[in-house]
């Protein structure tokens, strides 16, 4: 029978995952951009599966807002990344060091 | 038993397309993996009964996320090959701390197992009644008890558009050509534009 167990392993090995592509693609923001969205699957199938194996619908409105953040997020990174491709022709991770910050 | 068969069916296409969304050359191919890793996922959450996640999760990440990620890998000319350089001297660091976080994060899975942990009880508020279904409980909710973190949701979408907006917005060039003077086009009468002309048989117009 699958219990809660099966999915916070399938949670965790996705969360791994994204972690992991930030780490291996470091230079190509967009695959990291991707790599945060696996995270964040990862978070709502979690958040999931913990308001259904716990009968409480709370988990899902979560998980609802999560993907509305995820959403915004895109949208906003995308954008940034656009203009920044527009501004100087490369979005290399490496040579983002305008700011100085 | 055919829940069983479903769950390892989803879950190990959803590991094994973000393996590739990670490990794959080409973004594009991430792109189209991803959508792969939602779609699969939002199987897993029809498994255990959340309708209106997964149906969201295909509607918000597959038809809009990903197409947006679709959208602007294809419109950057970026030359991805030189991107990847540093791919294979940065593995052994990211294998490790991967490799790290995924036994801790097993190790609490496995301390529930041998019920070291235990979930705690929740108070029953938001119980899904029997006969109600999934939307319908989850609606009551998102309009009920929690209409101030659905308001800013949208608020925070909102927000999220108008930025986007703003910051992928070019004021057009003064000597462009497509300008539209909306002022310009309201004082054009149709006397200013059209004449009426009645030629001759076999004589042309000139104008």
């Amino acid at each position: 029978m699958i219990g809660i167990e099966h999915y916070l392993t399938v949670g965790a090995i996705l969360f791994v995952l994204g972690v992991l592509g930030i780490f291996l693609n470091r230079k190509n923001v967009i695959v990291i951009l991707m790599a945060v969205e696996l995270i964040l699957l990862s978070v709502n199938l979690n958040l999931v599966a913990f308001s259904a194996f716990m009968q409480d619908l709370v988990g899902q409105v979560f998980a609802m807002l999560v993907l509305t953040v995820a959403a915004a997020e895109a949208a906003i990174g995308l954008a940034i990344l656009v203009i920044y491709f527009r501004t100087r022709g490369s979005i290399a991770v490496d040579d983002i060091n305008r700011m100085k910050g | 038993m055919i829940q069983a068969i479903a769950f390892y069916f989803f879950a190990t296409i959803v590991v094994a397309s973000a393996v590739m969304v990670v490990m794959a050359r080409n973004p594009v191919h991430s792109v189209l993996w991803l959508i792969m890793a939602f779609f699969n996922a939002a199987g897993l959450m029809v498994l255990v009964g959340a309708e209106f996640i997964a149906m969201l999760l295909v509607i918000v990440y597959v038809g809009a996320v990903a197409v947006l990620f679709l959208f602007v890998v294809m419109m950057l000319d970026i030359d991805f090959a030189a991107m990847r350089a540093g791919f294979s001297r940065n593995a052994p660091l990211g294998l490790l701390i991967a490799a790290v976080l995924l036994a801790e994060l097993l190790l609490a899975v496995g301390a529930y197992n041998a019920g070291g942990l235990s979930l705690g009880t929740p108070d029953g508020s938001a119980v899904q009644a029997a006969d109600t279904s999934n939307i319908e409980a989850l609606g009551a909710l998102l309009y009920g008890r929690y209409i101030v973190l659905f308001e800013i949701a949208g608020i925070i979408l909102l927000v999220a558009m108008i930025g986007a907006i703003v910051l992928t917005f070019q004021p057009p060039k003064p000597g462009a050509r497509a300008r539209q003077d909306v002022g310009k086009q309201i004082r054009r009468r149709p006397e200013d534009a059209t004449v009426m002309k009645n030629p001759e048989i076999g004589q042309g117009v000139e104008l």
